[in-house]
């Protein structure tokens, strides 16, 4: 086993892995899943307005 | 334990805080060296002043004391805050702040003395660079372990940014720096030659792509959603942009090596990896700029919203000129000319520090529970900040390929048409203009830390409750 082979079987290995990524994350399976996901940082909100304090608003 | 039942904000707020001193005091230097240029008399005769000193102290400043800062406190954060979980543990977050403050005031200290290991952005001495090591291993087993101990079960895609950052970082590092000290304050590299160099900029590249890309990539995917209020505009473009950029940016750091020894198949390699690249760094951007679309109008209203939202434009420009730039016969032309200059900072200014920026008017008020004392400061901040960047990279610009066109004239007979000092003589009104870009940039920093000076002044640290853990799924 030369390296050139090693270095060409390991080309074809990350291309088809990052083929199989983008078809695993367009799959419509995916979708539910990603959108929630996408919601992470909504779960929680921390708007500071509620506490302020009212001499500090000049905005 | 009450501790467990909150957030970790102290931390935050300590790098926040530094971020923006650290802000001001490396584009004062990045200010003062651009004045030296222009007006080399500033040199005052005085060693330790000399632009050769003052210029990776000014690097290592921007980057590494304001960026880094930046990083471990918006990363810090959104962990936090996505995971539903308080940092692993307090005592190492605080490790980490103080060993990187440490490091950033030896760095202030040894560079002007001259001491340095002579590679680019990676200059501090060997000592200095264990203490490094030790920090950022320090801070992979905070940011992993709080991952760990997630009640959110998905690892939002902000997380996955911060997380390579900061193991490419780690192993870069490590790598590059390996060294034989011969004294305290001296070493010899481990590599020789060529590999040297190409370790050098293997590590160099990879500095600008996953410290000063992924990171702050990161932000971009919390904080841009969060300021928008409406969700990022497509997870599944998210996911595959994190792995194209893993996938390709490691390769690119031949492009700083263009017409050197190395040889000319790794160049190459080089130059079409960075062109590749292209696709995964406009993906980003499209995916940071359309989560307003629909919400347009907002750009109107919000200022921080749109620091934010041009920050990510001038990091699609930085990123279209940079594979542009790694072409062979561009490189020719743009290599060791202030072009390069001119490119680093539409990066650096335009992306890294505005999208850092805007990052911290959405965050400081949260870590205070105060509203920001003045949108119409924010404004001003934004308006001197672009014109800013837009006088430095448009100098850079004609500086540059000025440069590059009167070192490659020649005569009919084969001499060169200028000699070096002629061009550098031809340099001096847009060194000028330069200076002026950088100027106004620090002076919106200034008024940044003024009205965030005002915000807090008086404020007492915010608590925040982590939600109940039947938020989670």
């Amino acid at each position: 086993m030369d390296a050139s082979l090693i270095q060409s079987v390991w080309t074809v290995v990350v291309l088809v892995l990052f083929v199989g990524i983008v078809i695993w994350a367009w799959s419509s399976k995916r979708k539910q899943d990603f959108d929630e996901a996408a919601n992470i940082p909504f779960h929680e909100d921390e708007k500071p307005t509620e506490h302020t304090s009212k001499e500090n608003s000049h905005g | 334990m009450a501790d467990q039942l909150t957030y970790n904000y102290k931390v935050v707020r300590q790098f926040a805080i530094m971020t923006i001193v650290w802000g001001i005091v490396g584009m004062l230097v990045g200010v003062f060296i651009a004045a030296q240029l222009a007006w080399p008399v500033l040199n005052f005769d005085i060693p330790w002043l000399t632009f050769g000193r003052l210029r990776p102290l000014h690097t290592n400043a921007v980057i590494f004391a304001f960026g880094g800062s930046a990083l471990f406190a918006t990363s810090y954060y959104v962990v936090q805050r996505t995971c539903h979980v308080r940092l692993l543990s307090d005592t190492l977050a605080a490790v980490t702040f103080w060993g990187w403050q440490l490091i950033i005031v030896l760095a202030a200290i040894t560079l002007p003395l001259g001491l340095t290991q002579s590679k680019e952005y990676a200059e501090l001495i060997w000592p200095i660079d264990i203490l490094i090591a030790v920090v950022w291993v320090t801070y992979a087993i905070v940011f992993f372990g709080t991952i760990m101990k997630r009640r959110v079960q998905h690892i939002y895609v902000a997380n996955w940014f911060f997380g390579a950052f900061i193991i490419t970082i780690a192993i870069l590092h490590i790598f590059n720096s390996a060294a034989v000290p011969t004294s305290l304050l001296h070493s010899y590299s481990a590599y020789a030659g060529v590999q040297d160099a190409m370790v050098q900029w293997w590590y160099g590249h990879n500095a600008v792509g996953f410290f000063l890309t992924a990171g702050f990539l990161g932000m971009m995917y919390y904080f841009v959603p969060k300021q928008a209020n409406r969700p990022v505009y497509s997870y599944r473009l998210s996911v595959v942009h994190f792995w194209a950029l893993i996938f390709t940016y490691i390769w690119a750091g031949p492009h700083h090596l263009h017409y050197t020894a190395l040889p000319d198949w790794a160049q190459s390699l080089g130059m079409v990896m960075s062109l590749i690249l292209l696709a995964p760094s406009w993906g980003g951007m499209i995916n940071g700029i359309m989560t307003l679309s629909g919400a347009w109008e907002k750009l109107r209203t919000d200022p921080v919203l749109r620091l934010l939202i041009v920050s990510i434009s001038f990091y699609g420009m930085s990123t279209f000129e940079g594979p542009m730039m790694s072409i062979k016969t561009v490189n020719a032309l743009s290599h060791y000319t202030d072009w390069t200059i001119g490119h680093v900072h539409s990066g650096a200014l335009g992306w890294v520090a505005l999208i850092s920026m805007g990052s911290l008017y959405y965050l400081i008020p949260r870590l205070f529970d105060r509203t920001l004392y003045s949108l119409k400061l924010v404004e001003v901040h934004f308006w001197t900040a672009t014109i800013g960047i837009v006088l430095y990279i448009a100098s850079m610009w004609v500086a540059g390929i000025m440069q590059g066109l009167m070192w490659r004239a020649t005569n009919s007979d084969g001499t060169l048409t200028y000699s070096f000092v002629e061009s550098v003589q031809a340099m001096h009104p847009y060194f000028i203009v330069r200076f002026l870009g950088g100027a106004f940039f620090l002076v919106g920093a200034l008024v940044m830390a003024w009205n965030i000076w005002k915000t807090i002044a008086g404020a007492k640290p915010a608590t925040a409750t982590i939600p109940a853990p039947a938020a989670a799924h």
